[in-house]
């Protein structure tokens, strides 16, 4: 359904997509992954054909971007990071506009609107002004527009941007009902969105496609190994940093431990993540360690492989520089 | 068609918004003083003729519809940056340009459709304040042709600055600095003819030939000139032309 070869888009200082290519099947939902400014914009635009790309090609339903920009048009919907709305019109007003410039027929305009609010459950604030509507509204009314004239191909750039948790469950249950009929690209930094709707994913940084592929292959091709996370009490009180290197040095002698990385502290109690080869079930001798150490054992569990951790590896490059820890996919979500 | 869909949203927007009434209201107000000193003007002028015994009475179109036409196009000048300053900025600012640019649409179908609205709020706008004009009828025996001449003129001149202005509107994002520069424009365009009352060389003969507002005398006067038609016409399309190349670079620097 969408096919990219070797698309770039170049500055003239930078270059913001280097030589990307890809494939979408028809009715996939692929997940776009990468930090902000990763070029994730950047690319959903040259699809969308709102820029030309400097180098390289995107076909969109066998259509080029730069031969046949409005036959690809017809069959993209696209939802703006900012849901592109005007917000002195009315819902109803609005998506009559959108129907309009999208070439949608006149005589099915006005079922298809209504068919559209059902599906993005708007109906109630038809009559209501689009600028007087909740963020979690006016994203729906987004996406109401992107689908408006039934297109092959839904590009959604950050679609759970600055909505509340509640609204983010919300508008991805309502992606993942459109994805019967669509084919969907959405972009993201936050991993569990990838998670919890994609069956591909792919990860950008720099500009670069840095991996691509199903969920599962992604996740067994990094990680050969398990990671339990530990935590440890000393019996002082405190936390002193020789207490902790102390402890670092007794994790790793465990047998079947490859890495150790003491995570935080507080008070009395250290955090550290213990790495192992895979199958060579660590956990009873790490806690057997602990104990016999004279330490207390608080916590101790295996942590599933999840996107995050893939993500922040493959994307490491950005953050090194920086003294603080990489941002939390939880602290995003929340703001 | 999608040129009407995109004019008929614009117009939609601007009768919603308390700007088109202000801006009607003001121009109407300006109107409205100067026919009435123009009226006050002329009566007192057929009083002293009457008085010196001349028994031809003063031409109304020479004495009245003239001179408030030559007003209203000044005034004009003052109103299309008002007009014209959201056309794109706004849609930039907001980003729903990236709705209009991503659908099958025509760059040309967006800006002749953005003018358009611009060009119909502003006929709406002369017409409020033509309305003094039909007192004359009412009260006197104008001539109309030559009313109807300035009127030309007038829209002329407002859809050339009109076009204008929309080109300044793609190049911001800030309303604000679009209406400034739209009017900075206008003013120039206007005094650019008062240079050839010092000087009659050809450069400032050129100069000259560039203002608006010497283009609009011979309409005020009720005279069509072709010449004069041919430059609103061709700066018309020269203003939306720029229009159209400022919205692909919109494109290539997003």
């Amino acid at each position: 359904m969408i096919k990219v070869e070797g698309l770039t888009k170049r500055y003239a200082r930078n270059v913001a997509v280097d030589h990307i290519s890809f494939e979408v099947e028809k009715g996939q939902i692929v997940g776009f992954l990468g930090p902000n400014g990763a070029g994730k914009t950047t690319t959903m635009r040259m699809l969308t054909c709102f820029m030309p790309p400097t180098e390289g090609s995107a076909t969109v339903a066998g259509f080029d971007v730069r031969e046949n920009p409005m036959e690809v048009k017809r069959r993209i919907g696209y939802l703006p990071e900012t849901p592109p709305v005007y917000p002195e019109m009315e819902v109803i007003e609005y998506l009559d506009f959108v129907g309009r410039i999208k070439g949608v027929p006149k005589a099915s305009l006005k079922s298809r609107i209504d068919e559209v609010m059902q599906k993005t459950a708007i109906t109630d604030v038809r009559n209501r002004e689009i600028g007087k509507l909740s963020k979690g509204y006016r994203q729906r009314v987004g996406l109401a527009q992107a689908i408006v004239h039934n297109p092959d191909v839904l590009i959604l750039d950050e679609p759970t941007s600055g909505l509340d948790p509640h609204q983010i469950i919300e508008t991805r249950d309502l992606i993942k009902g459109l994805s019967g009929d669509h084919t969907i690209i959405l972009s993201t930094h936050i991993l569990p969105e990838v998670e919890a709707m994609c069956q591909r994913v792919m990860i950008i940084n720099k500009g670069k496609l840095v991996a691509t592929d199903t969920m599962e292959n992604l996740s067994s091709r990094l990680h050969g190994a398990e990671t339990v996370a530990v935590e440890v009490l000393s019996r002082d009180g405190t936390s002193s940093p020789e207490w902790m290197r102390s402890v670092q040095e007794r994790l790793e002698k465990v047998a079947g431990v490859s890495r150790v990385l003491a995570k935080d502290s507080k008070d009395n109690r250290a955090r550290f993540t213990v790495e192992s080869q895979k199958g060579s079930h660590v956990r009873p001798e790490l806690a057997r360690a602990v104990i016999e150490a004279g330490w207390q054992l608080n916590e101790l569990h295996g942590m599933g492989l999840s996107l995050e951790e893939i993500f922040l590896e493959l994307t490491a490059s950005t953050y090194e520089a920086k003294s603080e820890p990489a941002p939390q996919a939880g602290a995003e979500e929340a703001k | 068609m999608n040129t009407w869909t995109i004019a008929r949203k614009e117009l939609s927007s601007y009768f919603r918004s308390p700007i088109a009434y202000g801006v009607m209201c003001f121009f109407a107000l300006i109107t409205g003083f100067f026919f009435y000193s123009a009226v006050r003007f002329f009566l007192a002028q057929s009083l002293q003729a009457t008085m010196m015994g001349q028994s031809v009475p003063l031409n109304v179109n020479e004495w009245v519809v003239r001179n408030v036409l030559s007003n209203m196009s000044v005034v004009g000048l003052f109103i299309i940056p008002m007009i014209t300053m959201r056309l794109f900025a706004e849609e930039k600012r907001t980003g729903t340009i990236e709705l209009l640019v991503t659908s099958p649409l025509r760059d040309s179908e967006i800006i002749i459709g953005k003018w358009l609205a611009a060009m119909i709020l502003y006929l709406t706008i002369l017409a409020v304040a033509g309305l003094n004009m039909l007192i004359l009828f009412a009260y006197g025996n104008p001539d109309w042709r030559p009313m109807a001449v300035g009127y030309l003129g007038l829209i002329l001149q407002g859809g050339c600055l009109l076009s204008i202005g929309t080109f300044i509107s793609t190049a911001t994002r800030n309303q604000i600095v679009a209406g400034v520069a739209t009017f900075g424009v206008c003013l120039l365009l206007w005094v650019l003819d008062w240079v050839s009352q010092f000087d009659s060389s050809r450069l400032f003969t050129v100069i000259s030939y560039l203002s608006v507002t010497s283009h609009f005398d011979s309409f005020a006067r009720g005279v069509l000139d072709s010449k004069d038609a041919v430059y609103y016409l061709s700066m018309i399309v020269f203003g939306l032309f720029l229009t159209a190349r400022s919205m692909e670079s919109i494109r290539w620097r997003a």
